[in-house]
């Protein structure tokens, strides 16, 4: 057991031992004269050297060898360091990791000999050996190996003990973890201070610690509290006291588990050299603040996002030389790690001085992959378009390397971030470098955290959402809270707030209406920010979060509780939870919704037209959407029946009118129209129809405000698209003038701005529906379950309701009931969607003005026709304008 | 407890379903008497001060501090569709031990520990309320009362999802 033991001491050392190293050898490129670096290096492989012989590690104690002698010509000053043989170096120490692994797992070594690496090493080591001065760095290296092989180490029973000990780290100070111009300490003795002032423990022990302090903590805070009541100066004496030293000890407590960030810092050194080597980048790596002391928890969390921002900053950041100089750059780049504390928090930056990030092309590849619409990503700015990288599935990177660049990686950086309560942002500049900002918390056991009352409740918010606290007094104070359609706001400093009542929000009942006071609690959660309004604030407090039971897993809106001074329990809200709850955070789940709700109004009238030019009419415009294509014939093809023009299109007889001659009364004849002739394809359903125009102009996607009507027969108006003026085509009247077929169901309208608003909760039957009205002539807006449409409905001018009769959230025959309690929205048509033929006959319609099968198409449009027809002999004062507008 | 781990020993017969343990920890609820096996029983105590969490599931009463832990309080009428507890009644705490930590269950009265023999043992009649039938195990027939046997797994099983 005792060799055991000595292993265990053994592997615990040569581990930290190594991490040094690697920091150590890639410092040691940037100064490689550096005796007191080198001597450092040289004492730390000999003492894994001699270690190894000693216990009989032999493969282990060859490679040390090798590696040695090296190292001690780059000391005796022999040779150069070059970079060849910094990467046999740290390849060296690799196989010396490997060894250490499987040391640790089964007490043996591996039993893989390294003749490859050895013999390179042999190699490079004989260059000198076999020159000049060879011999006094042999000598030196041969006395001090020291072999002593141990007998019966080999049979030691296999370890296990060491899963905890391996995470654990000295105390801060143990190691030189500094920034690389921190001077190295000189020459002293390896060991002997710091095995004297350090122990190592379980990182086990310490967990059980610390929750033993956050129970001693509870303690004092009820003493405390029961002491204000007591008159007796001894207790109070002594409740001081103890308040005193349990607030010492859970420093101290808290002490043991934090690390410095150097920890995780240590191993970029090595990162960059490797990827700036594969890259063919050169990269500097300063670091400032690596003693910035953070939870144990919290290191081991960021540990991986951290690594990952470097690798991506060297892969896509960084420029290689020859572009960095032609753009006046020193080759060299540069990375730097910064660590601060602010406001008890930690953060970290990690900025680079490489490309930036192209905003133009970060929107770009967001609206290739389908994460964003064009005309959002128009809108974004530039810190909105590079923050797109944290999209799941992004990545801009023009091909894939090993390195990063499949998409993977920033997103699950920001969920990682984002799991331990910190905030992860990007800013950059084209061509001068990116940032990346994180801030987290010191640790994750004990937060501060707000004491708010709310219907009778007591509740903590932590500290890390909150922004600020309002406090509006009297009547005015809370007439500042204003409603939109019963959504209440609040106008902070010029832009709204959404508030939301935490009493309602957790159906709590409220507590006296007519105080005097309204207290608001300013929150950020995600991006975005929202006020909460609570009866009372209280102080803030240290609070130590415990999990809530399985039994209450469930409940989004608390993240925990936590037992306050009286020894009564508080629950911790989930801000975000909470948030989403009240609907102030419904559309911030992703960036693309809220992007779209924001721009809902204006996005739902744009619309796609086609423009094309015939006759005397230069701009004439259609909507896209009832364009089935567009075809060329040459005129030889062109026939006649019935007195009218005729193509054999597809295997059917394809009936073309001619829009000049239409337009024109028939003045224009067909020897005016272009050879081949340009056809506009119209289909609806199995029925097709030619519009033959003189020349197709363009696509043009416009948001439009219709100028004036046209009294013109064939125009239904014009408007201005593209920066012209455009004429409406009647599509339907012009199409039934050429083919009578097309005029026997009279149900297609004019293009006029009368929106329905289609709300279903299937998708598949949504698409369809909207695809009969928009070939009908109508915008469609869609909904897909009853708040939706209410917010719709709200939001836009809409003419009629399409619902479903199975419409999610409380289905259509509630949504209509909603409807006419709201003002505006009483009297908008109402027509249901129904599943089966029979259910139109057997049930009664109401509460909808009408009920038509699922798909039947004219049905729709006919009961739409009617409706609108009936509400306008109503009421001639609210116009809405004609649903189907039939002109003949 | 170890007491009863090595009679279980001493006695591989003890295995099957009904008889594992044959002491009961008993409480009333309703008057009706029930018991839950006396190895899963933490600690009875008086009725402790709890905090109500809004949103949460009815039968959830609240939550109490048990020496610096929180714990979960289930009302048992609730959990059995029994009616309310009187004015002025308090229920005391029957914790008991589960996989995910301690659960207090809120009873009217606690009763005695009871050994009870195996062979009066028999499953629940079919007339009871479906409520109450799936949380009970069986019935052992003692003398003078019922005692319905409580499966404390299926009674915790009251997650909420929002």
């Amino acid at each position: 057991m005792e060799d055991q033991d000595i292993i265990n001491e053994f592997l615990i050392e040569s581990n930290e031992n190594l991490t040094r190293l690697e920091q150590e050898i890639v410092e040691l490129e940037q100064r490689p004269r550096d005796p007191a670096l080198l001597a450092s290096i040289f004492r730390t492989i000999h003492s894994i050297k001699g270690t190894c012989g000693f216990l009989a590690f032999t493969t282990l104690e060859r490679v040390t060898h090798v590696a040695e002698n090296i190292l001690s010509q780059l000391r005796n000053g022999e040779r150069n360091l070059t970079p060849a043989l910094t990467s046999l170096i740290l390849e060296t120490m690799d196989a010396i990791k490997k060894e250490l692994a499987s040391i640790e797992a089964t007490s043996k070594e591996s039993g893989e000999v390294y003749e490859d690496l050895r013999r390179r090493l042999t190699l490079t080591c004989n260059e000198i050996q076999s020159g000049a001065k060879a011999t006094p760095a042999t000598a030196s290296t041969e006395e001090q190996t020291a072999p002593e092989p141990a007998a019966s180490v080999e049979s030691a029973s296999p370890s296990d003990s060491l899963h905890g000990v391996e995470a654990e780290e000295p105390a801060s100070g143990a190691q030189p973890m500094g920034s690389s111009t921190e001077p190295e300490r000189s020459a002293s003795p390896k060991t002997g201070s710091i095995a004297d002032s350090t122990i190592r423990v379980d990182v086990s022990l310490l967990d059980k610690l610390m929750n033993l302090v956050g129970e001693l903590v509870l303690a004092r805070n009820q003493i405390l509290q029961f002491n204000s009541r007591q008159d007796d100066t001894g207790l109070n004496g002594t409740a001081q006291r103890l308040n005193l030293i349990t607030t010492q000890l859970q420093e101290g407590v808290m002490k043991t588990r934090m690390q410095p960030i150097g920890v995780v810092w240590n191993k970029l050194p090595r990162v960059v050299r490797d990827l700036a080597a594969s890259c063919g980048k050169q990269i500097q790596l300063d670091m400032d603040g690596a003693e910035t002391e953070l939870d144990k928890s919290i290191i081991e969390a960021i540990k991986d996002p951290l690594t990952h921002i470097v690798r991506n900053c060297c892969d896509h950041g960084i420029e290689l030389p020859a572009r960095r100089t032609k753009n006046g750059k020193p080759a060299q780049g540069r990375l730097l790690l910064r660590a601060y504390h602010e406001g008890g928090q930690v953060n970290i930056e990690i900025t680079d001085d490489g490309a930036g990030i192209d905003a133009a092309r970060v929107k770009q590849k967001a609206v290739e992959k389908g994460l964003l619409r064009p005309e959002q990503a128009e809108r974004l700015s530039e810190r909105e378009a590079v923050n797109l990288v944290f999209l799941p599935g992004f990545s801009t990177a023009e091909k894939v390397t090993s390195i990063s660049g499949r998409g993977v990686g920033m997103d699950v950086v920001k969920t990682n971030i984002e799991k331990i309560g910190g905030v992860v942002d990007l800013s950059s500049r084209t061509g001068e470098g990116t940032t990346v900002k994180i801030k987290i918390p010191l640790t994750l056991a004990i937060i501060p955290g707000l004491v708010v009352n709310s219907g009778g409740e007591r509740f903590i918010i932590p500290q890390v959402s909150l922004l600020e606290l309002l406090r509006l007094e009297g009547e005015a104070g809370k007439k500042q809270i204003e409603r939109i359609h019963g959504t209440p706001v609040y106008r902070r400093r010029g832009s709204l707030l959404p508030v939301a009542y935490l009493n309602e929000v957790l159906h709590l009942p409220a507590t006296s209406a007519d105080s005097e006071v309204l207290n608001i609690v300013v929150l950020q959660a995600e991006d975005r920010q929202f006020g909460l309004v609570v009866d009372a604030i209280n102080d803030t407090q240290e609070i130590v979060v415990k999990p809530l039971g399985k039994q209450l897993k469930g409940l989004t809106s608390y993240a925990g509780a936590t037992i306050m001074g009286d020894g009564k329990v508080a629950l911790i809200l989930d801000v975000l939870g909470i948030g989403q709850r009240s609907g102030v955070l419904s559309e911030s789940r992703d960036q693309a919704h809220a992007d779209s709700a924001r721009n809902e109004v204006s996005h739902q009238e744009r619309q796609t037209f086609l423009l094309f030019r015939a006759g005397k009419f230069e701009r004439l415009a259609v909507p896209l959407s009832l364009v089935a294509r567009l075809e060329e014939f040459p005129a030889a093809r062109i026939e006649h029946a019935g007195g009218k023009a005729v193509v054999q299109y597809r295997e059917q007889i394809l009936h073309l009118t001619s829009l000049p001659a239409e337009l024109q009364n028939g003045q224009s004849s067909a020897e005016h129209l272009a050879d081949p002739a340009q056809v506009i394809v119209f289909s609806d359903g199995d029925r097709m129809a030619g519009l033959m125009v003189d020349q197709i102009l363009d696509i043009h996607d416009e948001s439009i405000h219709i100028g004036k009507k046209s009294d013109r027969p064939g125009l239904s108006g014009s408007a201005v698209i593209g920066g012209k003026v455009t004429d409406f085509l009647d599509l339907p009247a012009i199409l039934a003038a050429g083919d009578q077929s097309w005029s026997t169901q009279g149900s297609a309208a004019s293009w006029t701005r009368t929106a329905v608003l289609v709300a279903d909760g299937r998708a598949f039957s949504r698409g369809l529906v909207r695809n009969y009205l928009e070939l009908a002539g109508h915008p469609v807006l869609e909904a897909i379950d009853q708040p939706d449409a209410l917010e719709k409905l709200d939001r836009n001018d809409i003419a009629a309701v399409v619902t479903s009769r199975s419409l999610p959230s409380g289905g259509g025959k509630q949504l209509v009931e909603q409807m006419r309690k709201r003002p505006g929205m009483e009297r908008i048509p109402v027509v249901a969607l129904c599943d089966l033929k029979e259910e139109l006959g057997t049930q009664d319609t109401s509460p909808f003005d009408a009920c038509v099968e699922r798909f039947d198409r004219i049905g729709l449009l006919d009961s739409l026709k009617q409706l609108s027809a009936a509400l306008e002999e109503k009421d001639a004062l609210r116009a809405v304008p004609e649903l189907a507008g039939d002109r003949r | 407890m170890s007491d009863m781990t090595i009679r279980d020993a001493s006695n591989p017969r003890r295995e099957t379903a009904s008889d594992q343990s044959q002491q009961y920890s008993t409480f009333f609820v309703d008057n009706l008497f029930f018991g839950i096996q006396v190895l899963k029983v933490q600690e009875v105590l008086r009725y402790l001060e709890m905090t109500s969490v809004p949103l949460a599931p009815d039968v959830i009463e609240g939550l109490i501090n048990l020496r610096g832990q929180i714990v979960t309080a289930v009302d048992m009428r609730r959990r059995l569709s029994l009616p309310k507890r009187g004015e002025g009644q308090t229920p005391m705490n029957m914790v008991v031990r589960s996989e995910e930590g301690a659960v207090s269950l809120l009873v009217d009265e606690i009763g005695d520990v009871l050994e009870v023999p195996p062979e009066s043992y028999e499953p629940p009649p079919d007339n009871m309320p479906r409520e109450q039938r799936e949380l009970i195990e069986g019935v052992y027939k003692l003398e003078g009362r019922l005692l319905l046997v409580l499966n404390a797994e299926r009674v915790l099983q009251t997650q909420v999802c929002n």
